[in-house]
């Protein structure tokens, strides 16, 4: 199947990522074509089969609940765009 | 100096013939005189080497050197540093210091290596070109139209140009493996697990996997000792004993089984390609190895499936990058949204952005059991295919690439074509299974082949000794690239 320009606008809505008038029939276009390579897996029989989801099938290690890290906040922040008072700083969003 | 092997660096510091300052000099003189034709590098800093560089001195005049103390080495810049910003190739990034260093960096820095710098790379690893990277493309010593392979396209490079004595590399699909064979040096895609992400910014986390890049199969084997361990603050790190990668590289190649898969023989190979490639195997047959069929007929299905798994993946994991705790954040905005939608517009290349909106999509209600879990199902099928072949065969050989390097700009048009030649490396990372690129001759252009060889999980030591006899026995290894002689 293939992309529209409302289903792309979407997308980028979901994605965080504004996309531009300008971009829009390019990313489109080439979207489609990258969707084209993985619409054939559409054909393959797949009945019966587990979904691979890692790499090995690993069991999730579980550790002691125990502090083991200390506090960097100072050394997070330090490249953070706008933080004031050890907090950062975003657009007002409540009015 | 610049062209000798880890060995032998070794073996000159030991003897005190070179000090790490003298030797850390020399190659940061061939990356000033070099880099700025190649591009490998995205930062290097002089002070920060030179200062690491008297450090290992210190330490081997106490009598404390391991076997890789005071040996420069680069680092993809996809492995936070803190004495170095860290790019991971992008504008995102540009300006980002770590508050921490990288597993990877952390063992190298325990074992005395010296930082050289940073190398370039496909933006988020995401490209197999190095055409991505926002600090430009790197270009191929071999021949400077042409490209280096990505996405750890500046590792190999440097290491092909000896602008450092090998280096660190990535592979998510191929990222290792790939330029490694248009370059004609050497790299190891470990087992999924054995080496720690820890630091290491993530693409797609279920396939990616550190590894070395250098440039012989005994080099790699030295790095890997260092690089491979277990990591508690990586969850998917493999708890296991410490195992030395040199112990089999001398063992006789006689009644080894080599599973020879038609599928990576067949249309869409240069014949340049499939002609040092078979002469490899010929070799190896005349050593007393043995040469058998196996089938791997989910290969064809292998690029599809990668590209809604990494990009799933790269959706979510890149979803970190929101203008508020690091990285770029946009001048101007309306609003929460926009800040988020400008900031990620603006610091993230389309190439990036394109495989975020297709994860998106293929994550997104409605279309997750169609794409996302389909995939993952195929992605099964795959796995299955190697363990039934490893049933029978102790190694996979068969090419790394189905072309030699190929012109800046011939392919980035075409997002397909350019998936495309990943087809030979993007099985094993599905599977979790070791990859090993060395070079195996040249076509009839001059350019560099690789020959793939590929193992059963965690056969690493047993794939570098049968690369490790090969070179013995070949010099391709060795070969100086023309556009960057000594």
């Amino acid at each position: 199947m293939s992309l529209t320009d409302d289903q792309i606008r979407r997308i980028a809505r979901l994605a965080r990522i504004a996309i531009g008038e300008q971009e829009s029939a390019e990313v489109r276009d080439r979207l489609n074509r990258v969707l084209g390579l993985i619409d054939q897996l559409q054909a393959v029989d797949t009945a019966g089969i587990e979904p691979m989801s890692h790499a090995l099938d690993l069991v999730q290690p579980l550790r002691t609940d125990v502090v083991t890290a200390s506090d960097q906040r100072a050394a997070f922040q330090a490249g953070a765009p706008a933080v004031d008072g050890g907090l950062y700083l975003v657009p007002k969003v409540i009015e | 100096m610049l062209d000798s092997s880890l060995t032998e660096l070794q073996a000159a510091l030991a003897a005190k013939k070179v000090s790490s300052v003298e030797l850390t000099r020399a190659f940061l003189a061939r990356i000033q005189h070099l880099n700025g034709a190649l591009n490998a590098y995205i930062t290097v800093d002089e002070g920060t080497s030179l200062a690491q560089a008297r450090l290992a001195d210190a330490r081997r005049a106490r009598g404390e050197a391991g076997p890789l103390t005071g040996i420069p080495l680069a680092h993809k810049d996809i492995f936070c540093t803190r004495e170095l910003r860290t790019t991971c190739g992008s504008r995102m990034l540009e300006q980002y210091k770590s508050p921490y260093d990288a597993h990877v960096i952390e063992q190298f820095g325990n074992a005395g290596a010296v930082l050289l710098g940073k190398t370039n790379m496909d933006e988020f690893a995401m490209g197999s070109s190095n055409e991505t990277s926002h600090f430009g493309p790197v270009r191929n010593p071999w021949d400077k139209r042409l490209v280096p392979g990505g996405s750890s396209g500046g590792s190999a490079a440097a290491v092909a140009a000896r602008m450092a004595p090998a280096a660190t590399g990535t592979d998510t699909g191929g990222s290792i493996r790939q330029p490694a064979a248009l370059t004609g040096v050497c790299g190891l895609k470990p087992t999924y697990g054995l080496v720690s992400r820890y630091g290491m910014i993530a693409f797609a986390s279920s396939l990616d996997q550190g590894g070395p890049v250098a440039r012989s199969a005994a080099d790699l084997a030295l790095l890997l000792n260092v690089m491979a361990g277990h990591d508690a603050r990586d969850s998917t790190s493999i708890e296991r004993p410490k195992e030395d990668y040199t112990r089999e590289l001398d063992a006789p190649l006689k009644g080894l089984r080599i599973g020879l898969p038609a599928e990576y023989f067949g249309e869409g190979v240069e014949p340049g390609v499939l002609q040092c490639v078979r002469e490899a195997i010929r070799w190896f047959e005349s050593q007393g190895a043995r040469v058998l069929p196996v089938e791997l007929p989910n290969t064809a299905l292998a690029v599809p499936v990668y590209y809604v798994i990494a990009p799933a993946e790269a959706s979510s994991n890149l979803s970190r990058f929101d203008g508020v705790r690091y990285g770029h954040r946009a001048r101007e905005f309306a609003d929460l949204a926009d800040m988020y939608c400008r900031s990620r517009a603006e610091g993230f290349g389309a190439e990036v952005k394109r495989r975020i909106l297709i994860g998106t999509y293929v994550l997104s209600h409605g279309y997750y059991d169609a794409y996302y879990l389909k995939a993952q199902k195929v992605r099964r099928l795959i796995a299955r295919d190697f363990s039934e072949a490893f049933k029978q065969c102790d190694v996979i050989l068969g090419p790394t690439s189905p072309t030699t390097a190929f012109a800046l700009g011939a392919k980035t048009d075409d997002p397909v074509q350019m998936y495309l030649n990943d087809i030979f490396t993007i099985p094993a990372p599905l599977a979790g299974l070791p990859g090993l690129s060395i070079p195996c001759g040249f076509d009839a252009k001059g350019l560099p082949v690789g020959l793939q060889i590929m193992g059963n999980y965690f056969a690493e030591a047993k794939m570098l000794g049968v690369a490790h006899q090969y070179q013995r026995a070949t010099d391709w290894h060795r070969r100086v690239p023309k556009e960057t002689p000594l």
